[in-house]
């Protein structure tokens, strides 16, 4: 079974979520609760659908990921893209994303 | 320009408000997202990949500075000190907080500003000629036509559940910079025999997944009866536009699929309906509305022939900028200023607030508190002395804002793309940004001449790839990003589909086909002044395709 991790967009502010090991809403991917069989996809599934109901996050969803010497590694660009940020400089002070991360 | 009368504020105040109390019901939890999600798109507010988007009207792309500075103040303060002009002449948020958007629409009222129809199965913003009322070649000022069609479509009880979005555009000249023809109604403003004013109607043009140049339903629809025509189009399409499949939903499919001429019968059955009813068009309204819409008192600039061309003799760069991007205004002591957004490997249409602030100071100080946007991503000052232009210029360099390239082929339109679009496949500014610094050399640009290149991230075509003349489609494929090329699009009065060359390209790839068909084309032109639109529909599709894919290349 491929791994996979719950998302999400923050409703106060729309910026992009994780849900991280301690069920907190994380805005890095890299902390995130990854689900390794059937069972703990589901309980993903509830968590989602809880908070969704509960008014603290929006458009949730399981997503793909792969983890690699510890780096967890959307397999779509565009989550890769959401986990990362826009992958060009866009304004000033804001990092650009890891070509490495986006492309590899 | 036009100015709100008290209706005009005590409405937008009042929509302001009742967002207002909608967004803190729906942060308290007493509003669900399936309920919030269509309010807050009535008010312009998308979720997007990264955050919540603000997409901000920008009637007929008009503004004057004191609104420009107030779009600056919103990105200093409630963004990340940066907005996005779109191919609608309007600005996009990428980073706003859903809890700051009350303020955000308050602050906006207060210039005469809001984000109502930017979203949503409506009317959307009108978009007009963004050299209207300047240029030489314009029968009538454009832009009351739009305003007229703003304020009848502004809520409009009737139509503000269609089967699907609506766009109108509306150009005053034979030389159509409005892209009408691939719109839902395009007007074309024009003058019978008579020397009345009245408009020919286009119906059922769009792009996205299936793009269709819009037919010629009308040829000279009399001024008044502009409203009434309108809406009897409306009713048509209200009634028999599909709503079983968002993909058949907009009216080009209605008119592709009912025939031209039957949809044309239809309107005019309801329009005999409507001809004489309240509908039709009082004269002195449409001169009242033409009044706030009159040039500025400009007065005579002569000295500005002899300074022009002492000033274009001594700076290349100033030469080549006032070549490129000034373009004669209908008073001949004047130009109107196309401010390129397309600097060389930069993002097309992104403006940070501190040139917003510059453009503001400019168009104040040079050219009568007037802005425009164009559907190509730039911004206009479309009344500027040419004794201004030396000044003008000085004050544009060295801000990112002095690029001489409008019409050239880094004068690029990309849609926002995947680094920013939840509906996008693949990216588009970053392949915008490469071909921009590929052939940004000034002198590599002047030899390759008009070109128009346009990239979207998606089939939705926000970026205009289909009327491009060389477009790019990002799509997915097995996971990767993948760009098909299409040749020989165009969006103005000789509007064509852009056919796509062949297979598509990975993204490493893409400007190597680019520098490919470029050259292909220096190299088959008749002579310079045959641009590539010219030549490609001339020689057709295969010399490109031989050079792409070699001499076995089989028709796409």
């Amino acid at each position: 079974m491929v791994d996979k991790v719950l998302t999400a967009n923050r409703l106060t502010d729309g910026i992009s979520v994780w849900l991280d090991a301690n069920g907190q809403w994380s805005t890095s991917l890299q902390g995130a609760l990854v689900a390794r069989h059937p069972e703990a996809v589901a309980a993903l599934e509830a968590i989602g659908k809880r908070a969704y109901a509960e008014n603290k996050v929006v458009d949730v969803n399981v997503i793909d990921v792969q983890e690699t010497e510890g780096v967890l590694w959307p397999l779509r660009l565009r989550e890769r893209i959401r986990a990362e940020g826009p992958t060009m400089e866009y304004a000033p002070g804001y990092p650009i994303a890891d070509p490495k991360f986006i492309d590899a | 320009m036009y100015r709100y009368d008290e209706f005009d504020h005590a409405f937008v105040a009042e929509r302001v408000a009742q967002f207002r109390d909608q967004v803190e019901r729906r942060l308290s939890g007493e509003l669900a997202e399936d309920a919030f999600k269509p309010l807050r798109l009535m008010n312009g507010v998308y979720l997007q990949l990264h955050a919540y988007m603000l997409r901000i009207a920008i009637p007929y792309g008009t503004l004057n500075s004191k609104q420009m500075r107030m779009l600056a103040h919103v990105a200093r303060t409630y963004d990340r000190g940066y907005g996005h002009f779109t191919t609608r002449q309007n600005l996009q948020f990428n980073w706003p907080k859903l809890s700051d958007m009350p303020a955000v629409l308050h602050d906006l009222s207060t210039v005469e500003m809001h984000a109502i129809q930017t979203s949503g199965n409506c009317i959307r913003n009108v978009t007009a000629d963004h050299f209207a009322g300047a240029a030489a070649d314009e029968v009538a000022d454009p832009r009351p036509y739009a305003e007229i069609l703003r304020q009848w479509s502004s809520v409009h009880p009737e139509f503000s559940l269609l089967p699907r979005k609506f766009k109108i555009a509306v150009t005053g000249a034979e030389r159509d910079r409005a892209a009408i023809q691939v719109h839902d109604i395009g007007l074309h403003l024009k003058k019978n025999d008579k020397g009345e004013i009245g408009f020919a109607v286009y119906v059922g043009g769009g792009q996205g997944r299936t793009p269709m140049i819009a037919k010629l339903i009308r040829d000279f629809l009399p001024e008044e009866d502009l409203l009434s025509y309108t809406t009897a189009v409306m009713r048509v399409y209200n009634l028999h536009g599909r709503r079983d499949n968002k993909y058949k939903a907009r009216i080009k499919i209605l008119v592709h699929e009912t025939g031209a001429e039957e949809l044309a019968r239809q309107v005019e059955v309801e329009f005999a309906q409507l001809k004489d009813s309240e509908l039709k068009l009082p004269d002195a309204d449409v001169q009242a509305i033409t009044r706030y819409f009159a040039l500025p008192d400009m007065p005579e600039r002569p000295e500005g022939w002899e300074s022009l061309a002492r000033w274009k003799k001594a700076d290349e760069d100033f030469a080549r900028w006032v070549q490129q991007n000034v373009q004669p205004h209908k008073n001949p002591d004047y130009g109107m200023v196309t401010i390129s957004l397309k600097p060389i490997g930069g993002i097309p249409g992104d403006a940070t607030d501190a040139q917003m602030e510059i453009v503001a100071d400019i168009a104040e100080e040079f050219a009568f508190d007037e802005i425009r946007v164009s559907h190509e991503q730039n911004l206009i000052l479309p009344h500027v002395a040419l004794a201004d232009l030396e000044s003008v210029f000085r004050r544009l360099q060295g801000t990112g804002l002095e690029t001489a390239n409008a019409g050239l082929i880094t004068d690029i339109i990309a849609c926002p793309g995947l680094d920013y679009c939840a509906l996008a496949n693949a990216r588009s500014i970053p392949l915008a940004q490469e071909i921009s610094s590929r052939f940004g050399s000034a002198e590599r640009q002047a030899e390759i001449g008009e070109l128009k290149i346009k990239i979207s991230g998606c089939i939705n075509a926000c970026g205009h790839h289909h009327v491009g003349h060389i477009g790019l489609l990002g799509v997915e494929k097995k996971g990767a990003e993948l760009y098909q090329i299409t040749l020989g699009g165009s969006g103005d009065e000789h509007t064509s589909i852009g056919e796509i060359v062949g297979r598509g390209f990975d993204p490493d790839k893409v400007t190597d086909a680019i520098e490919t068909i470029v050259n292909t084309y220096l190299g088959l032109r008749l002579d310079p002044s045959e641009i590539f639109l010219a030549a490609y529909r001339r020689v057709g599709p295969q010399p490109f395709k031989d050079a792409l894919y070699g001499s076995a290349a089989e028709a796409a």
